[in-house]
């Protein structure tokens, strides 16, 4: 397991009823149910993703999360939860009031955009970052919104969503001091616990 | 038949009968006081008798699923792309029984058969059977057969539905259900649809309001018409116009009223084709019976209560251009099943053949619903060791 979806399982309650966007091959999913006993159901539309979800006893549905998630209930979902998929849809910030309408809490990871190596490369080079971790051109990325550790904060701030704890990696997954310091300039992936 | 038959065939089958002698009561409130049922099995049933997946056929189906009956056949049974070692529905690991249901025309007690009560063909004097009929009789031909619990019931279509009502009507009898390209329940459309169907049908001269048998006639005007419009229905646009456009019998136009367009040619042979194979009044039977079908009636409408009752597992699959059961339709139990908090999996495949996908070996089709069983199959080793 990647250190990301580590801290991600320390902060799931037993037994939650899950709801996991964009879950892609179910590795967390799966790990959680394994561990932690959950239950729910996945939400894929990459067919080979939905098949190796199948494989593993996951309930996972295609259904495309851009075109909304109306079909599920207000707060039926203990957690709603997703990884490193945020940027990739139309309109995050009514996505995210979409998961909290769904669910009790919310976790959701993110790449931080802010992390010193993007600011240097766009900064120096005056070109949009390419790394191991934003793999992507700017014109073939599915990445369609960058934003920061910083930017997430203050939309929740906006938006009346409390934080019940964060977290901030590198891209090692490790957890340093100096990234909790400076988490919006160290961190390259962010991690929040959110709930209304 | 191939010539040498191919390593993942169940090859030669051969049916057989059961016979019932414990009265049927029918949802319509007629009784049957005996009937038969036509059934063919694949694959070996297991010590715990654990592994069964009982396949369930849509409007014009039958028990010959997969298989050939003899070295003379032409086409294997209507699944076989499924059904066979090695196949989604794997005869190495399951135990595959098809059966005909009740007033069909296959071999189970129907319009065709003698009504011992009156030493005639029932003809159209044969009771409307439902979907929750058919579920009770194939429940009968599991005890016969010494099965508890079904690891799978599959169907889809109007075979959907039967696994569908076999999840809310005997929840423990089955592990998963598969329910492909299904409803649960008509659209006013699909209704529509079928009466123009039973229309053309009862239509025809030759129908003598179903007693074409004692008047030594055969509706095939009818019943070739409602095929022609059942074809239109399963195939989408594009299908149609990939299959056919607008290519021509002759060079030039005739300007009558003889076969222009190679899909006018089409039609007409399906049309005629079927009349050979099928019975009119076991054609307005299994219209009617889609036509009933809606579990939730009795439950306010309301299909997620009605599903509560579910225990097993449930694959959906849907079919992007299928308008007659469209994806919509299969979300709509997807979604109650997810109200309920049931298990469920669900796969929209991209197919531009329309309703009749759910026939077609498509490739990401056939893996999930192999991955699907296979998962299932393995489940019932785990629980063995």
């Amino acid at each position: 397991m990647r250190s990301d979806l580590e801290i991600i399982e320390d902060w799931i309650q037993p037994n939650s009823r899950i709801l996991d966007l964009a879950c892609g091959p179910g590795e967390l999913f799966h790990h959680l149910m394994i561990n932690k006993n959950i239950s729910g159901y996945g939400l894929e539309i990459n067919a080979d993703d939905l098949n190796t979800c199948i494989e593993k006893g996951i309930p996972v549905l295609e259904q495309n999360i851009d075109e909304g998630l109306l079909n599920f209930e207000d707060q039926t979902f203990d957690l709603v939860l997703m990884a490193h998929a945020l940027q990739q849809f139309r309109r995050p910030d009514l996505l995210i009031d979409e998961m909290l309408r769904i669910g009790k809490e919310c976790i959701i990871t993110f790449p931080n955009f802010g992390h010193w190596r993007n600011r240097l490369h766009l900064g120096l080079k005056g070109r949009m970052p390419v790394s191991e971790y934003l793999p992507y051109n700017w014109y073939d990325t599915p990445n369609i919104h960058f934003f920061t550790f910083q930017d997430f904060e203050r939309l929740c701030r906006e938006k009346n969503i409390k934080v019940l704890r964060w977290a901030a990696i590198d891209g090692q997954y490790k957890n340093h001091w100096w990234i909790r310091s400076m988490p919006n300039l160290f961190s390259e992936t962010a991690i929040f616990h959110i709930t209304r | 038949m191939p010539d040498v038959i191919p390593s993942d065939s169940v090859g030669i089958v051969s049916p057989q009968v059961a016979n019932f002698e414990t009265p049927l009561t029918l949802t319509c409130g007629q009784t049957l006081a005996s009937y038969q049922l036509i059934y063919e099995t694949y694959g070996t049933l297991n010590a715990d008798a654990s592994n069964a997946v009982l396949i369930c056929h849509a409007l014009s189906g039958d028990h010959h699923a997969a298989g050939y009956h003899n070295a003379e056949d032409k086409k294997p049974g209507w699944w076989d792309s499924a059904i066979g070692p090695g196949k989604p529905i794997d005869t190495n690991h399951f135990f595959v029984i098809s059966l005909n249901n009740l007033g069909g025309c296959g071999g189970s007690t129907g319009p065709t058969s003698i009504n011992l009560v009156t030493g005639q063909a029932w003809e159209s004097d044969f009771p409307i059977v439902t979907v929750e009929d058919w579920v009770e009789s194939q429940a009968r031909l599991a005890d016969f057969l010494g099965i508890q619990t079904f690891a799978a019931i599959v169907g889809g279509s109007l075979g959907g539905m039967q696994a569908l009502e076999w999840s809310i009507r005997f929840p423990d009898r089955l592990k998963s259900a598969v329910i492909i390209a299904s409803a649960p329940k008509l659209s006013t459309q699909n209704i529509a649809f079928n009466e123009v169907a039973r229309q053309s049908i009862r239509r025809d001269p030759d129908f003598f309001d179903g007693r074409y048998q004692t008047n030594r006639t055969v509706p095939t005007n009818g019943l070739g018409l409602a095929r022609m419009l059942g074809h239109i229905t399963y195939l989408s646009n594009d299908a149609m116009g990939e299959k056919f456009g607008r290519t021509m019998r002759h060079e030039q136009f005739q300007y009558n009223y003889d076969i222009e367009f190679e899909v006018e040619s089409y039609l007409r042979y399906q049309g005629e084709a079927f009349t050979k194979r099928f019975d009119a009044n076991s054609y307005m039977l299994m219209t009617k019976a889609l036509d009933y079908f809606d579990p939730a009636a009795q439950n306010n409408n309301d299909l997620s209560a009605t599903l509560k009752k579910a225990k097993c597992e449930f694959l959906l699959v849907s079919f992007s251009t299928d308008w007659r059961f469209s994806p919509e339709r299969s979300e709509e139990i997807v979604n109650a099943l997810i109200k309920a908090g049931k298990q469920v999996s669900y796969a929209k495949i991209e197919a531009s053949e329309g309703h009749d996908a759910f026939l077609i070996p498509i490739p990401r089709y056939m893996s999930v619903l192999k991955t699907f069983l296979t998962r299932v199959s393995n489940s019932l080793s785990r629980e063995e060791s």
